[in-house]
Formats: structure tokens, sequence, C-alpha cells
């Protein structure tokens, strides 16, 4: 994916599948009106099966440009609203968007939206170029437009060499950036994503994922809906992020902030490994942090979420913000007995019981580890850990 | 190979060959042995000869097997596109309606060949639809009778065929025509050729049907060698066999080539 990409490969101004073909057959410039119009809406988006309610209200804006990655467990609704985008599933309430138009009742040839699910279903019987061009014919476009737009969308995902192969000559990588160019081809209005690297190995996964990011830079104005359930996906191409449990979206925003300031239990244990410890009596100090009392200690966080005194919540600190110190005492203090230690090639996991809690911290390859029942100290900087609600999110 | 051992491989693999010699390779060997024998009194022929083949270039049995390759070629056709039509429209159906629709597809293939013929005959020979003494009604009735295969083949191929590549299809704009023409009906071509291969071996070794309401000048090789073995020339009966068994194979091993090609992509 290194050659950069012509400006006029993703405009998008195509409604329908009618429009598409009078657009495909010039190639017009660039217009800035483009990306006003091209993010997604739920509005109050409602999806049951015979009864059974498997998106619940979903409410959500997808900004033109943007990647928005769903996240959650199996199960919580997150491919039934990217399906419900695409027009595969209809909802029982609501409206969707795309750009300024309502497309809920529009059938989904008609949408204009490039799609890469997990399998890449590249149709096996088509060489790659031919996968890549099949949107394109299937709207009518010119040979003219046609042979262009393949030869730029191959070229976008570095795979122009490969395609005269069939699917079964490419690898799952490969296959998974002809499924992208396949998509990208028809110059789709939003591009959406459906864990679309989950049938990678490891190491194409980490691989693709530097691609994507680096897809999304050389095409600034493609707004993405990405499905997946996996934290690091998410945290590392989106920009926002929806966290999403038995059809409700429990959580939505910017990525930093919601990995940093979760607003409530299960977002901070599913995005990223959090350590939660039940802490009372919210005292505000200045500066946005508030004091905390945990056992017999006093300890300082941001309180983002402005919980007032007295209230019951949790200390969220990531097992990165922990830090091992010398000697006891001082501010923001902890005391844990070594509960055990992994090594895990670049850091060192050690899991603590703090007061009764258990408490993890990774850091930088120990030279000699800390043993089982080994008493430690704690310390973290309050200003990276952060107070959230006592709910579950519901 | 659940066998590990290098005798038991030899011991399995022997006993397979017997069994298959004894139940498939024994009766076709006695045939074709038969369609060459002069005179069989005793273990193996007295003498060989190419004269039942001679008569059935001859006789009647040139056109008998142009009748039975015609029949079967037409049914076959109207089959698979009947089937595959029923196929692809009940899949996305509910559950219910779909098993139930299903049933009555497959009823066909439950009831005794006997049976449709005499259903036929009862139900075409009174008006206000009178097909009985023509070659219509044969072709209804092998067409009644193998559909329920091609049926089964296709919807086999399309639940095995991932939901994904229609929908990916569909994303990218392609209507409901495009989808079909250009992503389905490729994809389960294996399970079409299939089909029809399966429907055509039927056709043209149906009997049961087609002896209770085949109109004069339109005989099927089976009906002929039935004929034939009823009168007692079991020599020119088998050589008919064997011409009923070879151009079959010969149209199945062409199909399966095609078929071939097709899985491979």
């Amino acid at each position: 994916m290194a050659t950069p990409v012509p400006s006029h490969l993703l405009r998008s101004d195509i409604a329908t599948a009618g429009e598409a073909r009078s657009a495909l057959s010039t190639a017009a410039a660039p217009s800035l009106a483009d990306r006003r119009v091209r993010g997604i809406g739920f509005k109050d988006v409602t999806v049951a099966y015979g009864g059974l309610v498997v998106l619940d209200a979903l409410t959500l804006e997808v900004r033109s440009g943007e990647i928005v990655a769903l996240i959650g467990p199996s199960g919580s609704g997150k491919t039934t609203a990217l399906r419900a985008v695409a027009g595969f599933v209809r909802p029982t309430r609501g409206r969707i968007t795309i750009g300024d138009r309502d497309v809920t009742n529009i059938a989904p040839y008609a949408r204009n939206i490039g799609m890469v699910v997990q399998n890449y279903a590249l149709f096996p019987h088509m060489r790659a170029e031919e996968n890549v061009a099949f949107g394109l014919r299937a709207r009518g476009a010119s040979q003219a437009v046609l042979r262009e737009r393949v030869a730029e969308s191959l070229r976008l995902v570095g795979m122009e060499a490969y395609a005269k192969r069939y699917p079964r000559e490419l690898s799952g990588g490969q296959q998974q950036r002809v499924a992208i160019a396949r998509a990208l081809a028809i110059r789709p209005q939003v591009l959406l994503l459906d864990e679309p690297l989950s049938a990678l190995d490891a190491q194409i996964r980490r691989s693709m994922l530097d691609e994507l990011a680096k897809l999304h830079r050389e095409l600034p104005s493609l707004t993405v809906l990405y499905v997946t359930h996996d934290q690091t996906e998410a945290l590392t191409l989106a920009d926002h992020i929806g966290i999403m449990r038995d059809g409700k979206l429990i959580a939505f925003g910017a990525s930093r902030s919601l990995y940093r300031h979760p607003p409530n239990r299960f977002s901070a244990e599913f995005l990223g490994r959090a350590n939660l410890l039940p802490v009372t009596s919210v005292q505000p100090i200045g500066r946005g942090l508030a004091e905390v009392r945990f056992g017999e200690a006093v300890l300082a966080a941001t309180n983002p979420h402005g919980l007032p005194q007295g209230a019951d919540c949790l200390l969220c600190v990531r097992p990165h913000d922990l830090r091992l110190r010398q000697g006891e005492g001082g501010h923001n203090a902890l005391a844990g007995i070594v509960e055990s230690v992994q090594w895990q090639g670049e850091a060192n996991s050690i899991v603590l019981d703090v007061e009764g809690h258990r408490l993890r911290l990774t850091c930088a390859p120990l030279g000699e580890p800390p043993e089982p029942g080994t008493p430690l100290a704690l310390a973290f900087d309050p200003h990276v850990v952060t107070l959230v609600p006592e709910t579950s999110g519901d | 190979m659940l066998v590990w051992s290098r005798a038991g491989r030899i011991l399995a693999w022997t006993a397979a060959a017997l069994v298959f010699a004894i139940v498939y390779g024994l009766p076709i060997g006695v045939i074709a042995l038969a369609s060459f024998s002069g005179q069989w009194n005793d273990v193996l022929p007295s003498h060989l000869t190419l004269v039942h083949y001679a008569n059935a270039l001859r006789g009647d049995s040139a056109e008998q097997a142009q009748v039975s390759i015609v029949t079967g070629f037409a049914a076959s056709a109207a089959a698979l596109i009947c089937g595959s039509w029923a196929a692809l429209a009940l899949r996305n159906l509910a559950r219910l309606p779909k098993r139930a629709l299903d049933v009555l597809f497959f009823v066909p293939s439950a009831v005794p060949s006997v049976s449709v013929g005499l259903a036929l005959l009862v139900a075409f020979s009174q008006p206000p639809v009178l097909l009985n003494g023509t070659r219509a009604i044969v072709l209804i009735a092998h067409f009644v009778l193998i559909s329920a295969f091609t049926y089964g083949n296709v919807s086999a191929g399309l639940a095995r065929l991932p939901p994904e590549y229609e929908q990916v299809a569909e994303s990218l704009g392609a209507r409901p025509f495009y989808r079909l023409r250009r992503v389905i009906l490729p994809l389960v071509a294996p399970y079409l050729i299939a089909a029809f291969s399966l429907s055509f071996a039927l056709s043209m070794g149906e009997l049961g049907a087609t002896v209770m309401i085949y109109p004069p000048g339109w005989v099927t090789l089976p009906v002929g060698i039935f004929s034939l073995s009823d009168r007692g020339s079991i020599f020119d009966a088998s050589a008919l066999t064997m011409i009923l068994a070879i151009s079959t194979l010969i149209v199945l091993v062409g199909l399966s080539r095609i078929s071939s090609k097709a899985s491979v992509r």
C-alpha cells in the first residue's frame, strides 16, 4: 500500500446504482461538498428477530472521514449494526442515513457502500482484477473507467502484480487486500469493515493493521465503520470507539478519551485490561483531581465524570500505569503481595494481591523478577488513573 | 487410513476389491460377455460374435437409443431449470414453509415409478388435457421422476454457498439477476452439472413409468431391452444394455469433466 492515491479515487457523489452509471462514465474532479455527505447516521435503530431484540435503539453518528470502531463481545449487536447499514437486516424501528440520504428502505445494491468481510468473500471463479472490476461492471461502467479504476485500486493496496491470479493462488493477507481494493473501486460513500483481520494470523494481522491505517491516511475523506472484537485494532485505527453489549451502545467516545476515562465498569474492562479498585469518599482537590479512600490508603485520581462526594466508584488503573517503587508510604502508594509473575518477552506481567483485590502490573522485563509472596510497593501518577462510576453501563 | 499395518492394508484392499467385483463387476461382466456371446450353455460362452451389436445398430435399437438420449436431455434440462428455480426461490423462506415445500418436491422420488406412470395415464387420458399416446407424456413422467433429485442437488449446493458472496456482490451494486448470472450460478455450477448428470442417468434407465405410457414411435432403450428379454432374446438385450450403459457413461464422463473444471475454479 505504498503508492499515493489519486484524490479522485475515493471521490463519491454516487447515490444510487442508476446515478452510479452516469457518474462512472466520467471521471469528474473531486468536490469539497463531498466531505459533508458521507457520514453514517443511526437514529434510534432497533433490530429484532422474532421478538428478540438484537440491536436496541442505537443512536450514533459517524462523521465524514472518520473511522468509528464498534467493539463488543459476541452477540453484542455490533455486526447487526453494520449489516443494518449495508441493508442486510431491516430495522424494526429507527432510521439509517448515509450522507444526507435516508437509506432505511433502500435495497443494498443501491446504497453505494463498500464492504469487506471476515472471510474476504472473493469470487473464486474470477481473477483478482475481475473481482475488483465486479462492482464497476455491475454498475455499467465504461471500459475506460473500469480499466483505470481497477488499476488504481490494485495499486492502492499493492496488488497490481497479482491482478491475473485467482483467489486460491493468493495468501490470506493478499486476498484481504484484493477485497479492500474491490470495495474501494466503486468509490463508496462509506466503507464497512466486518472483522476484516480476524481470519489472519497474528503477524499478518499486525502488518494489515498498519496498512489499513496508512490507507486511511492516504484516503482521509473515507468514512469507515469498523466492527471488531479486537481492542488493539480499534485503538490503532479508530478515531472514535463505540462499545456494545447486549444490543446496546454502552459507551462512545474518542479512542484515547474512552481508553483513559471509561464511563463504566464494562467499558473499562473490555477496552484494555483495567485494574478496578472499589474506592469511597470522593473529595475534589482541584485541577480535575479527586481524593478517594481505598482501605487505609488515600489516593488521588482524575474525576472526569464529576462523581459527587461520597459516591461509590471504581479506581481504574491500567496495568502499565502502575510502577514498582522502593520503600513504603508516600502519595498514591499501594502495598501488595506478589501472586504470580509471567515473562512475556517484551514485558513482565505481575499479579499482586492488594488488600484482597487482584491487581495486574506490566513493566519492562526485570533482571530479577520477584518471587510469589514477596511484598511490593506500588505507585501511580494521579493524572493517568481515573474514577469510574460503579455501573455496568446499562 | 485407519489400518496402519501393511498386511492389514493389503487385506482391506483385497476384501474391498472382492466385494466390488462380486457386487458390481460380475453382473456387468456377465452382461458384457453375453452381448458378445453366440451360444452360452456352459460356464463360459462357446463362441463370441458381434452379430448382436450388428442387430442393435441395424434395427430399431439405434432409434431407441436416440429416443432415450433426447428424452434424457429434454427431461433433465427441464428438471434442472425448474429444480434450480425452485431451490433458488425457496432457500430464503422461513424454516417451516420451506420444509413443507421440500416434502412436496421430494414426493415423486418416494413414489414408485409405476405409480407415477399410472397416475399420469389416468390423469391425462381424459379431456381437457389429453396426452395419452403422445411423446409429451413420456417427457412429463421423466421430468416428474427426476426433478426431486435436481432440486435436492441444487438446494445442497446453495446451502453450502456462504451468504457473504451474494451480500458482498449486492453491496457492490449488483442487482438480483446480475448476482444470479455472475456469482450464484457460476459458484453452484458443479452442483448444477451433478444434478443434470444424475437426472440424465436416471432418465436413461427409467422403465417403470415409461413402459406404461410410451406411445408407438417413442420407445426408449430400457423399454426395448425389456421387450427383447421378454421375448427371450437375452443376448440382443445384453448388447442393447451395453449400448445404453456406454452412451450414458460417455455423456456422464463429458459432464464430469466440465464439472471438474468448474470445481477447480
